[in-house]
């Protein structure tokens, strides 16, 4: 979807403003909403595409006036509520209307460590060849599906260098729609600025992408 | 983002705010259902609050710098070298180390979202979180290391990762001059997070 959170290119934001001694989280409402994100998604009822997409569809003018915990929440309310976890009322009310949906896996103090050191590895066997080689040029696809990609706006329709492959790892617009991993080989792509934005410069943008994202060019 | 999330709900008995009394809310309907443990929360937010940050990544950079069978490894996989040295997990499944040369800065962004390799620099600050530098770093990042107070000359290559997939970056900056012989917790403490994102550079304190 060519949603609010794809950014690159954007001009309109005004300056960065790195905060000096930042605090990890600036309220405790943070803290927790943080900690419910991780913990809700260690139920093992979604996965990191169908979360992401969730936050994406944020409408664009509120997606655009939140913080970013804000934008957290909003994509975990709604995910409990696509999943049929939770119910609207409930979400309204904050007391339970019935028994919670049985889920697998609760997460539990003693097992944290184990799982964050665990993490979620993106990296799945494939069983041909990858397309492109190091070196070979490339356009990326002028794709724009209704669903989650992971293929940025700035760099639809132009034209890069492989750089490196990174492996062959899930496929968010596929998990994302709930259709499986689908792996596909990812590519580090090299893409010159005078390309990307038509400015005369050496400098470059290394972008990762998946091969359904490529065409020879 | 519109405004940085200041809020003060942290005084017990206070009046809450209304994103805060939402969190709240959600955070106690989840657990009457059964799905989340609030004693799993708390050590999320104590792994991150105090445990996983950016001195481990200054760690690697100190390591890179003085042992060059490392820094060796670190090119070839990232994420073996890391692990090496005890950072594993989330949001690092997949490192790859960005070495600076005289004539190639890298600077990271995540234009979609967020991405930021945790294990090893922690929850990122605000600022990478932000639309400004979402936005910019990848049309105009020598404006954007401006405001950094960071100017490359004109003949250094700027090489921007945008962390499009679960691949996470260290940059891994150029060891100043002037800190020959020092050991490796000596020159961890002059590596900043700015400097392992790109942001900045490692710096002598004058």
């Amino acid at each position: 979807m060519n949603g609010p959170h794809d950014m690159g290119g954007f001009t309109g934001f005004g300056p960065v403003r790195p905060e000096r001694d930042e605090p990890i989280f600036h309220a405790n409402w943070e803290r927790r909403a943080f900690a419910t994100t991780l913990a809700a998604g260690a139920m093992g009822q979604w996965n990191i595409d169908m979360s992401r997409h969730s936050r994406e569809r944020v409408p664009a003018t509120a997606y655009w006036a939140s913080t970013y915990y804000e934008i957290w929440l909003a994509g975990l309310e709604r995910l409990l509520l696509d999943k049929g976890l939770i119910s609207k009322e409930e979400l309204a009310d904050g007391v339970p209307h019935g028994l919670g949906r049985p889920v697998s896996r609760v997460l539990s103090a003693a097992d944290t460590p184990a799982v964050l050191a665990r993490g979620g590895p993106a990296d799945r066997k494939l069983d041909r060849e990858a397309r492109f080689r190091p070196g070979d040029r490339i356009r990326a696809r002028n794709l724009n599906p209704d669903g989650h990609t992971r293929l940025p706006r700035y760099a639809r329709g132009k034209i890069g260098e492989i750089a490196t492959i990174h492996g062959s790892h899930v496929f968010p617009d596929s998990a994302a729609a709930g259709k499986g991993d689908d792996p596909q080989w990812l590519y580090s792509v090299r893409f010159p600025a005078v390309e990307l934005w038509g400015i005369d410069s050496r400098d470059a943008v290394m972008i990762d992408l998946w091969e359904p994202y490529l065409e020879p060019a | 983002m519109a405004h940085d999330g200041h809020d003060h709900d942290d005084h017990e008995g206070s009046e809450l705010s209304p994103i805060a009394l939402r969190v709240k809310t959600l955070e106690s309907l989840l657990t009457e259902k059964g799905y989340i443990d609030p004693a799993a929360l708390d050590v999320l937010i104590d792994t991150y609050e105090t445990k996983v940050g950016p001195r481990n990544g200054a760690a690697v950079v100190a390591r890179a710098w003085t042992d060059a069978a490392f820094a060796d490894g670190l090119k070839r996989d990232a994420t073996a070298a890391i692990a090496s040295l005890g950072y594993v997990g989330r949001q690092g499944e997949h490192m790859v180390a960005l070495f600076n040369t005289p004539t190639i800065h890298n600077m990271v962004v995540c234009t979609l979202c967020s991405c930021y390799p945790w294990p090893v620099l922690g929850l990122p600050p605000v600022w990478y979180k932000s639309m400004p530098y979402r936005s910019r770093a990848v049309i105009d990042p020598r404006g954007v290391l401006a405001e950094f107070g960071v100017v490359l000359p004109e003949g250094t290559e700027v090489r921007v990762w945008d962390s499009t997939a679960e691949v996470r970056y260290i940059v891994i900056p150029e060891r100043p001059a002037g800190t020959e012989g020092w050991n490796a917790e000596r020159l961890a403490a002059i590596v900043s997070r700015d400097a392992m994102i790109g942001t900045g550079i490692a710096t002598v304190p004058a």
